[in-house]
This record gives C-alpha cells, structure tokens and sequence, in this order.
C-alpha cells in the first residue's frame, strides 16, 4: 500500500512554483530578454533621439534659449525631452510584457498543461495569480534595464532625485502591472486561439500607449482624447514614474497618481482573479 | 466501500446546454484494478476522466474517488490521484527533471523529499540519461514516460491515464504498456484509463467498460465479454465429400456448426480444447482433415456485437468523409 500524500500544498508553494516556470523560460534564455529590452531602446534612441522636440525651440534662431527652456519646462515639465519620452518607454515596457501574459494561458489550455494543473491540489486562485505575478517581476527587471540604459544615453535625473524614490517606481510598476496582468489574463483565458489574444492586443496597446502622457502631454491633447488619457493607467504610471526621477517632485500629484494605481490593481485584480477562478471551475 | 476505489452514479456531463457527452453512466472500480474505458473518439471517454480528476464538474450524477466526492471534497481527491493526461503537458523549455520537480511543486511535495523521489522516478522510466536535457529533445515515447513519472510524484493510489499511447508507433506502444505495468505493480496502485485501441484495453485491463454516444454499453473483463459472444471459431474442411454436421454438434462445447461451401465454421467454447477432439471423432469415424484454423474472438467483435457498428470501420468511415470533403472541397473551387 503506497502511503497516502500527507503534504497539504500550502499555498505559496504551488504559486512559487508556477511564477518560476514562467520566468525560468525568460531568464534562461538571455536571447528573449535581450529581444524584450531591445524594442524600448530602440524607440528610444530613434524616437527620442531623433525626433529632438526640444531642439524646435532651442534650434529656432528667433527664440532666446532662456525663453525656449521656458516653453519647454512649461509643456513638459523639463527641459529635455529626451528624458521626458525615456520614462515613458518604462510604461511601454509594462504595457508590452503584461500583454504577452495573456498569451501563456492560452498556451498552457492549447497544450493541455493547464488541466493538468487543475487537477493538483494548486487552488484555481493561485495559478491565475502566478501569472499576473510572472509578468509584474518580468516587467520590474525589464523597465530597471530601460532606465539604466536610459541614464548611460543621458537621462537627465530631476534636482529632488533621492534613491530612496527607485522603490517608489518600484511600486508604481507593480501596481500598474497587476492590473494590466490581471486584465489581459482575463481577456485571454476564454480563448483558446492565440491568434484571438494577438488580436486583442494589437487593438489595445495603441489606444493605452499614445492616449497616454507616454510621448506627449495630455495637456495639449483634444479633450477626447484626455478623456481616455484620463482614466488610461498609463497616464498614471508614466506621471508617477516622472515625478519620482525627473520633475521637482509634487507630493500631492504623486499621491493622486499612487491611489489612482492601487485602486486600479485592486479593482481589475479582483475582478481578473475572481472571475478566471468562475472559469476554471467549469 | 473499501475495494471500491472510484464509484460513479448517474454521473452525466451537458455541453452548451444540448451536448450530452457523457449520459448517465454507473460504474464502480476494486481496489487494485486496471479499469478500462474503450470507446471511438467523441464517445465520452476524456469527459468522464476529468470529471473524475476534477477538472470538469458534472452536470448531473455523483462520484467519488477513494470514498472523497468529486465535487464537495475536490481537493482531497487531487491529493491522491495522479494524472497522465493524453496531451504531452511537459514543459519543452525546461529539462525532464526540472519538469518533475515541477510536478512534485503542485502538490506542495518539500525538495529533499521530490528531489529523491524525481530520481527514482527518472530511474524507473529509464530517463536518467537525459534528465538535464530538454523536453523538446524528446521522442514520443520518452515523453510518454515523462508524463508517467509526473503523474506519480505524489504517489497515488489511483492512477489516470487518458489515452496513454496515443499517436505512438506499434512498438513504442508496447513498451510503453511495460512501463505502465511495471509501475502499477511497484506502487501497487489502482488504474483508471481510456483508450480507443482494442489492443489496449485487451493487453493492460483487468476489467472494461465500452462506451458510446455517452453510455456504457457493457462492462467486464476482455475474455468474459470474449467468450459471452460463444466462444472460438474453428475453421474446418475434410477431404472426403460429406455431411459431417451432427456428428460434430454432438461434441462436448461445440455450439453450433455452420457449413459454407466446403468448409465447416464451428462455434465452441475454449476452442484449444475443442479443436484436437473434433480430429479425434472424425479420425475415428475415417475422415481426414485437411484443413483446420482456430479463431479467438477479438474486442472488435465484441464492440461490433454491442454496439452494431465495428470500431474500426467508425474510425475508416470518418477518415472517408474526411476523403469526400477534400475531395467536394477540391471540384467546387475548380
């Protein structure tokens, strides 16, 4: 008689498990990080390299440099717009790493590693919540690469710059991220096409990237679009990320920004673990 | 209730509301036993496993595994199952070894203890050679085998392998067979599987259950469902040009004597038996058998006695409407 499992599966051990194998596929293969990092830098160094928007104040020979730094610390609260556009790629790193979460459930339901799971003693929370995990220390590794990268291509760091303000980017990413995760998980994991989930991404990253501050101010935006901008979470992060490394820090604005972002992570990780676990338990 | 290891009552599964996939269907597995679920594809079989490893919940019906139900005690029932699902689920990026552990994670199994237990496992599917290369280096078999090590780390009592050989070659089946034994006696479990190949269930179960259209038509071991069907066929022909009919249904266990052409089909019970008396009171009598062939009856004429219809002309009769759409497909383009 083989004796029976007297292990109860405590519950962080099924997730740890399961985050692992999905950054175990990532960090062992150093070709995936690199692809992962290499778009952000690129966009970088192209858009914010090329695309110098400061350079159409500071270059306009009818413009004093005093005054074009003005116009410049007027519109993007600093006066390098390359500084300004790099924080934003630490949105476009969040937003790209947690879309792609999706589509690893659908993998796992294809491949029929997800049933498998569902008939070990792993609660159905947990292996949702492994995802959403996975994707969120993914994306504070990648966006931590896009920074430094950013600060060796002359990232500018603002005047009330503290290390202790790398732990609040940190928790900003973390936040935005369970709730982006927890989304596009919910999203993918009715389909079992992966070309379903491509098409959904393709559709909403555009929308979240560009009607966002990513690039640009919302404030010179048309009032629909900053109405998206508004509730768009990106908003939220790039400005929290900003106004921790680059601007004169405003603490009230960085708490509007913390408490939009909890409340987004709270809601949509909710809603995404919650409704998943409804699925799972056909 | 103590050698009754799985027990299913009623137990049904509705798709979308109008898809019975699986119809009321009873069934009990002994301790011990190597319970078989032979039916074509779409029969219901896959169904009813997950509900029985708690992937899927019933619609209607209840069943219980080691006395835990299904669905109020799902958890438990997780604990002491395994799971050899029919898909290849191992982790092609990780190494067969780290995929046990893996395993061994799931079920909260502490790494001095699964680390220990992955080795012997790997040792007794005979993958230590290559437990630190990658899955995707594997062939089928040794996938199969993967999954099987996998499905024990936590040492079940019961067992689920849902088409355990499926898309294997001949061989590679056969041994995949030895491996299932081996282990069922090594751990000392009980087995619940499903299959659709007539061979299968005839060379590892103890017991079967043929399913169709989501019912058990019948349920018992290979050769009782064999010999229900009357035994053996004895092919015979004699060189002289005579009626030899009822001398030979009065042979002790023959049942029935047909005559086509030249050749004598007799139907009997245990026909290694039969065959040499049938020579012996013909000799006697001064006939010479010429000719004589003895026929055991295989699963397909049991299938094709219950369910009207032989599982491999299901299986050919789908492949020719495969053939028929290509080709419709092909003229309308044109």
């Amino acid at each position: 008689m083989s004796q029976p499992n007297e292990q109860c599966a405590t519950r962080l051990h099924g997730l740890w498990a399961l985050t692992n194998r999905e950054l175990k596929k990532w960090y062992k293969e150093p070709i995936l990080l690199f692809m992962s990092i290499i778009q952000p830098v690129i966009w970088m160094g192209l858009f914010g390299k090329a695309m110098n928007i400061g350079a159409i104040f500071t270059g306009n020979p009818g413009i004093p440099p005093e005054a074009a730094k003005q116009i410049m610390l007027q519109i993007f609260k600093t006066s390098d717009y390359f500084s300004y556009m790099a924080i934003g790629m630490v949105s476009f790193v969040v937003l790209f790493t947690t879309m792609f979460s999706g589509m690893s459930i659908v993998w796992d339901r294809r491949l029929g590693f997800l049933n498998k799971v569902l008939s070990t003693p792993v609660s159905r929370g947990t292996i949702i919540f492994s995802k959403v995990l996975s994707a969120t220390l993914r994306s504070i590794v990648q966006a931590s690469i896009v920074i430094l990268i950013a600060l060796v291509f002359g990232l500018q760091l603002g005047s009330t710059f503290n290390p202790v303000n790398i732990l609040g980017v940190f928790a900003a990413i973390f936040l935005i991220c369970l709730g982006l995760s927890s989304l596009f998980l919910l999203i993918a994991i009715r389909s079992t096409r992966w070309e379903t989930q491509m098409a959904v991404v393709n559709l909403l990253n555009l929308p979240l990237m560009f009607a966002s501050n990513t690039f640009f101010p919302t404030s010179m935006m048309p009032d629909w679009i900053k109405a998206i901008a508004q509730i768009n979470p990106v908003t939220y992060t790039t400005d929290a990320v900003r106004q921790l490394l680059l601007y004169n820090m405003d603490a009230t604005q960085l708490m509007i920004d913390f408490a939009y972002l909890g409340i987004f992570a709270a809601v949509f990780t909710s809603i995404g673990i919650v409704l998943s676990w409804r699925f799972l338990s056909r | 209730m103590a050698d009754e290891i799985i027990k299913a009552e009623g137990l049904t599964r509705v798709f979308n509301k109008s898809l019975v996939a699986v119809d009321h269907v009873n069934f009990s597995v002994k301790d011990g036993e190597v319970f078989g679920f032979l039916g074509p594809n779409g029969a219901g079989k896959t169904t009813t496993i997950n509900m029985l490893i708690t992937v899927l919940k019933p619609t209607e019906g209840a069943a219980s595994v080691l006395g835990y139900d299904i669905v109020k005690q799902a958890r438990n029932v997780r604990n002491v199952i395994g799971v050899v699902p029919q898909e290849y689920t191992a982790d092609e990026d990780l190494t067969g070894y780290e995929n046990i552990l893996l395993c061994a994670d799931l079920y909260g199994i502490p790494r001095e203890v699964s680390k220990k237990r992955a080795l012997e496992l790997l040792e007794l599917v005979e993958l230590t050679d290559f437990k630190d290369k990658k899955v995707e280096t594997y062939s089928g078999g040794m996938r199969r085998r993967l999954e099987l090590a996998c499905g024990l780390i936590n040492r079940p009592r019961v067992l689920f392998l849902d088409e355990p050989t499926l898309g294997l070659d001949v061989q590679t089946r056969a041994a995949t067979w030895n491996y299932i034994r081996m282990l069922k006696k090594e751990f000392n479990m009980t087995l619940f599987m499903t299959t659709h190949y007539l061979e299968e269930a005839d060379a590892l179960c103890d017991r079967i259950a043929i399913i169709d259209h989501g019912k058990i038509v019948v349920t018992g071991s290979p050769n009782e469902l064999k010999n229900n069907l009357g035994g053996d066929i004895i092919t015979l022909s004699i060189q002289e040009d005579a009626d030899i009919g009822g001398l030979v249904e009065k042979i002790e266990r023959v049942k029935e004597v047909k005559k086509q052409d030249d050749t004598y089909f007799i139907k009997a019970e245990n026909g290694e038996l039969t065959a040499p008396l049938i020579i012996e009171v013909l000799r006697k009598k001064g006939y010479v058998v010429t000719k004589i062939s003895l026929t055991k009856p295989t699963l397909n004429e049991v299938y094709l006695d219950y369910t009207g219809k032989s599982m491999r002309d299901a299986e050919e009769s789908k492949e020719a409407i495969a053939a028929q759409r290509i080709a419709l497909r092909r003229a309308r383009t044109r």
